[in-house]
């Protein structure tokens, strides 16, 4: 009995050492909503009976302006090809580390973060430090929605980031050439787009060929560990000209965990999908049977 | 619901994809069946034949055109009308999915009607009924979201909804055509 006892507690302890504490669970409209601690990081994440279950966001405790995830860091080369956007838009909130890094690095900048679940965008504000102001704004609606009211009300933005595609399910309709048209149509002349993206699976060869049918020209940053990768394009003739970064943007996205001088030399035009693939429209749009 | 299936797909450029948009589709057409099988019902009950049966089944598969033509402009309309999606998207899904699928829901009773020979067989008439349809629902269901939206475009599937009914509501047609006109009237 006493080794048995004993056993447990070690099994316990062994456990808790492994697997992240659960600190809040939040019940939302689409799915449940975890966040864990562990090794002073905070984590967001969906909820699943797979046991691997996928982060939606991290925030580092202990120094939380770095951002913890590696395509977050990437995302924030769009700045290498406008460095002071006026106005930015960020489909999918997640912990909201993007707009929170973007109220301190450019704090003129209007920020507008739209997410589906209205539960998200409270445990990000709850537990990510995630604020708004008269600049840092939420929307709780469907990221298409947003995208052709604001085309409607002709609220164009410098930099559109596309990260609503890092969960079990993929919004189809946030991957058809008319979106990205949309998208596109919304931006300001030399406007910069950058998305997050899959890397691997069937899907790949569609999705590239996709974005690359409505914006021309893509750069992508591969990401060296992970499966996904950040598509840059802009709504102009030659995005390679956009490149505007020096040392000093450099050195203010460094505390970030973003090291531009190598990610800019990462960025890569290489080709290296099947072009011959039909691209995903809003009436061709089986993605999620694609990322099989 | 191969019709219900596509038409959620239908939707989502215009008011996503978020729980509502899945919500008002499925009430709309929960809604529309409803109507359609007590009308069905009492149709019925007017010297049913096997021609106004196929009638039926031609009548659903024409009112499927305008959804199909004028969707993008219907959806269009609403969504500059209505600013909330969640009425924006139950608007739009009434418009185009309402009477297409109350006329289909008239199929089932009227089925019950023609197929039922008497008083005692009418239970397992039915039973069978349900059968044949809660089965093509499965079918319906399984070969839209595993295989037609990897096959087909959207319109295609709406077309493939069309032919399928409208060469049923010919068959129905042609059938009753050379059959003697007592044997469904008595």
């Amino acid at each position: 009995m006493k080794k048995l006892f004993i056993f447990t507690c070690l099994c316990v302890s062994f456990s808790s050492f492994l697997a992240a504490e659960i600190i809040h669970k939040e019940r939302s409209a689409y799915r449940n909503v975890v966040i864990t601690e562990k090794n002073n990081t905070r984590c967001m994440s969906f909820e699943s009976r797979k046991k691997a279950v996928s982060n939606q966001a991290c925030i580092n405790l202990k120094n939380k302006d770095k951002l913890v995830f590696e395509y977050t860091r990437s995302i924030l080369v769009g700045l290498a090809y406008n460095p002071k956007p006026k106005r930015i838009l960020i489909i999918g909130l997640g912990g909201g580390s993007l707009p929170k890094a973007f109220s301190e690095l450019l704090p003129d900048t209007e920020v507008v973060s739209v997410e589906i679940d209205s539960a998200v965008a409270k445990l990000a504000r709850k537990y990510f430090d995630y604020s708004e102001s008269d600049k840092i704004k939420t929307s709780v609606m469907d990221g298409r929605v947003y995208v052709k009211r604001a085309l409607r009300k002709q609220q164009y933005f410098d930099w559109i980031i596309l990260d609503a595609f890092n969960g079990d399910y993929i919004p189809e309709h946030l991957l058809t050439i008319e979106f990205l048209t949309e998208v596109k149509k919304l931006l300001k002349p030399n406007g910069i787009l950058s998305a997050n993206t899959f890397n691997g699976s069937n899907l790949f060869d569609y999705e590239s060929v996709t974005y690359q049918k409505v914006f021309k020209e893509l750069r992508i940053l591969k990401s060296p560990s992970k499966g996904n990768r950040i598509i840059f394009a802009c709504n102009c003739d030659k995005i390679d000209q956009e490149l505007q970064w020096d040392s000093q943007l450099a050195d203010r996205l460094a505390p970030y965990g973003t090291d531009l001088e190598m990610l800019v030399s990462r960025l890569s035009d290489e080709v290296n999908w099947d072009t011959s693939v039909q691209p995903l429209t809003d009436q061709f749009s089986p993605a999620n049977l694609l990322n099989q | 619901m191969c019709f219900q299936l596509v038409g959620g797909r239908l939707l989502a450029p215009y008011f996503g994809s978020s729980v509502y948009v899945w919500g008002s589709i499925i009430t709309v057409f929960m809604l529309a069946l409803s109507v359609g099988y007590l009308s069905g019902g009492r149709l019925s009950l007017y010297r049913p034949s096997l021609r106004k049966y196929g009638f039926i089944y031609i009548t659903a598969a024409i009112t499927i055109i305008p959804t199909i033509l004028y969707s993008e402009a219907i959806m269009d309309w609403v969504f500059g009308l209505v600013e909330d999606p969640r009425y924006g998207s139950l608007l739009a899904s009434t418009i185009l999915f309402f009477i297409p699928t109350l006329i289909m829901g008239m199929i089932a009773p009227y089925s019950v009607r023609i197929l039922t020979e008497s008083k005692i067989s009418s239970g397992h008439t039915a039973g069978f009924l349900y059968f044949v349809s809660t089965l093509g629902s499965a079918i319906g269901t399984i070969m839209t979201s595993f295989y037609f939206v990897l096959w087909f475009e959207i319109d295609q599937i709406f077309w493939l909804t069309f032919s399928i009914m409208f060469t049923a509501g010919l068959t129905a047609l042609t059938v009753s055509f050379f059959l003697p006109k007592t044997n469904i009237d008595e």
